[in-house]
């Protein structure tokens, strides 16, 4: 598994372009994936790869393609200074992990990773890399497999129903 | 202890008191869809099992990104979502109206104190008229679709304090850019901007929604100008009666609390490829534009059209240069037409388009090639936004971009 490394404030216009947003297929849409910005990553990437970016990852526009290209080029972890707020809920309801690491700058592009989601580390070139937890209740939407398998469970919305 | 609009929004819709920083599964108040985040919203929907849309009188279905089609798999996903409309009994505005967010608050869809989401980032422009209003990916669509509520973050505010009167040819759009300059990209993530203080006051709908159209790029969650009696006259007129009293508390806690004053502000123009890498137009002035487009839900409104001719007088564009012109809405559309300002445009060599998105977003018409340079009224200068990533674009107030287009290279309005 290896990273590709970008910086701050990667945005979803150049994960996924605006002229492809009539494809929904994610494998079709992985092919377009960073097409403008890094040419190489939709041939070189395999399956299992890690993104790891710095500040505000998935800003700017709500296109849910984004992390389904992501997901139908392989990538299942994304790690991140910060994520932007749309694409930190669309991540975690699609089913790709957004996780947030404050040291994101020792890791370099190409490095060999490990990412164990459970004890919450990354280990990149024998250095551990601690990721914080996700917020609780989203836990229940990743343990279900994304936002669909949890609203189908659902009987009834629990409305109002107040957590941290 | 104060409450902030926003958490007295979120407790009065939940019938309980919540917090900044609670979690709530809130009820919609309305939910609109259009053209690009739609089709799979509807997929998620019935991915999720949905039969019934949770009321079919609160979705709001308009095509605006891709219209008349450009391609064969737009006007797919447009025969699509008719149909879906159909099925559901929703009423469709297909792509007779004009650009989403514009078309939801003038036709007074979103109001003070209503929770309302859209699949598209500047849904968040619905807070000009006091509602709590955010944008979403289409998987929590298909959830709101289905089940008429959605999770949120009930999120903390920053009190965003403008004062000052506007200089001669200074606008709201270099207001919102200078914030966005102070404040960052990511400086308001998961927050509300609440916009108060003088200016805002004595600020028209038009411009407190191009200031609220911008807190997504700030990261902002939402913003929100507290109604006054500038919102409920406005409301008035689209059939809204708003509630008297909804504003924050005196002793609200917020997380920040930011001054400006717009009495020395210059306009200020978002330098490729970040929209909070801003500068005063003098910075930049003379930098030479091959496009020009004046438009979108951040400035395509008749105040702004008639803010660009005003500038433009009777002087023609620089024939080097391609201006696009598209009003925001049908009704702003003819607004315009009525009262000459459309064909100041026209005469000035400049192509007006019909309601749409357009440039904007790089997917219809009106692409760059690399190299090319675009000058917009529009909010996102990303690499590839318009086109090709070798190109550049760079964001003014519809004043900078007439005075531009007239000289072919980037100019101070003030001087015109
Ligand atoms: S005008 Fe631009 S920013 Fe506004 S909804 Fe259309 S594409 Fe999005």
């Amino acid at each position: 598994m290896k990273v590709w490394k970008f910086g701050d404030d990667v945005d979803t216009d150049a994960i996924i372009p605006g002229r492809f947003l009539t494809i929904y297929n994610p494998m079709e849409l992985a092919k377009h994936a960073f097409e403008g910005t890094r040419p190489e990553f939709a041939m070189g990437v395999a399956r299992g790869d890690v993104i790891v970016a710095g500040r505000n990852f998935g800003c700017g526009s709500s296109r849910e393609h984004a992390p389904i290209a992501l997901l139908g080029a392989g990538v299942q972890v994304v790690i991140a200074k910060s994520f932007a707020r749309i694409f930190y809920r669309n991540a975690i309801n699609t089913g790709l992990l957004p996780l947030v690491c404050a040291e994101t700058d020792g890791i370099h592009d190409m490095s060999e990773i490990e990412v164990n989601t459970l004890k919450r580390i990354a280990v990149v070139e024998g250095k551990t890399y601690h990721l914080e937890p996700v917020p609780a209740f989203l836990k229940e939407i990743i343990e279900a497999g994304g936002l669909v398998e949890y609203a189908k469970k659902l009987e009834e919305v629990p409305l109002c129903t107040v957590s941290r | 202890m104060g409450a902030t609009i926003v958490e007295k929004i979120f407790s009065s819709r939940c019938g309980k008191a919540v917090a900044a920083g609670e979690v709530v599964m809130a009820p919609i108040d309305r939910a609109m869809i259009h053209d690009i985040t739609g089709p799979l919203a509807i997929e998620k929907f019935k991915e999720m099992g949905g039969r019934k849309v949770f009321d079919r009188n609160r979705v709001v279905m308009l095509f605006d990104h891709q219209i008349p089609a450009d391609s064969i798999e737009a006007a797919q996903n447009h025969v699509f979502m008719r149909k879906f409309a159909e099925e559901q009994g929703i009423f469709n505005r297909d792509l007779r109206e004009g650009v989403c967010h514009q078309v939801v608050v003038e036709e007074g869809l979103a109001a003070p104190g209503e929770i309302v989401v859209g699949a598209d980032s500047h849904t968040c422009m619905y807070g000009a008229t006091g509602a709590f209003a955010t944008g979403i990916g289409s998987t929590d669509m298909g959830f709101a679709l289905k089940f008429g509520a959605l999770y949120f973050r009930v999120p903390d505010s920053i009190r965003i304090e403008v004062e000052g009167t506007f200089p001669r040819r200074v606008s709201p759009k270099d207001l919102i850019l200078a914030i966005t300059g102070d404040i960052g990209a990511d400086g308001a993530t998961y927050q509300t901007l609440e916009f108060t203080g003088n200016t805002v006051q004595n600020m028209d709908m038009a411009g407190r929604m191009t200031c609220c159209n911008m807190a997504i790029e700030m990261g902002a969650k939402a913003g929100i100008v507290p109604p006054d009696t500038v919102t409920r006259s406005y409301l008035a007129g689209r059939g809204v009666m708003a509630p008297l009293e909804i504003a924050s508390d005196p002793d609200a806690t917020y997380a920040e609390f930011k001054d400006y004053n717009v009495s020395t502000l210059e306009p200020q123009v978002a330098v490729p490829h970040n929209v909070d890498n801003v500068v005063p137009v003098g910075e930049v002035a003379g930098t030479p534009i091959d496009q020009v487009f004046i438009g979108s839900c951040t400035n395509g409104r008749f105040e702004d059209l008639a803010a660009a001719a005003e500038v433009a007088g009777t002087e023609t564009f620089d024939p080097k240069v391609r201006v696009i012109v598209i009003p925001a809405s049908r009704k702003e559309y003819l607004k315009a037409l009525k009262a000459g300002t459309i064909e100041r445009f026209v005469n000035a060599g400049a192509l007006v388009e019909a309601p749409c998105c357009g440039p904007c977003m790089g997917g219809a018409f009106g692409l760059l090639a690399p190299g090319e340079v675009s000058l917009s009224t529009s909010n996102r200068n990303f690499k590839g936004r318009q086109g090709s990533a070798e190109a550049k674009v760079y964001l003014c107030s519809p004043a900078t971009a007439a005075a531009s287009a007239i000289y072919g290279v980037i100019t101070d309005p003030r001087g015109v």
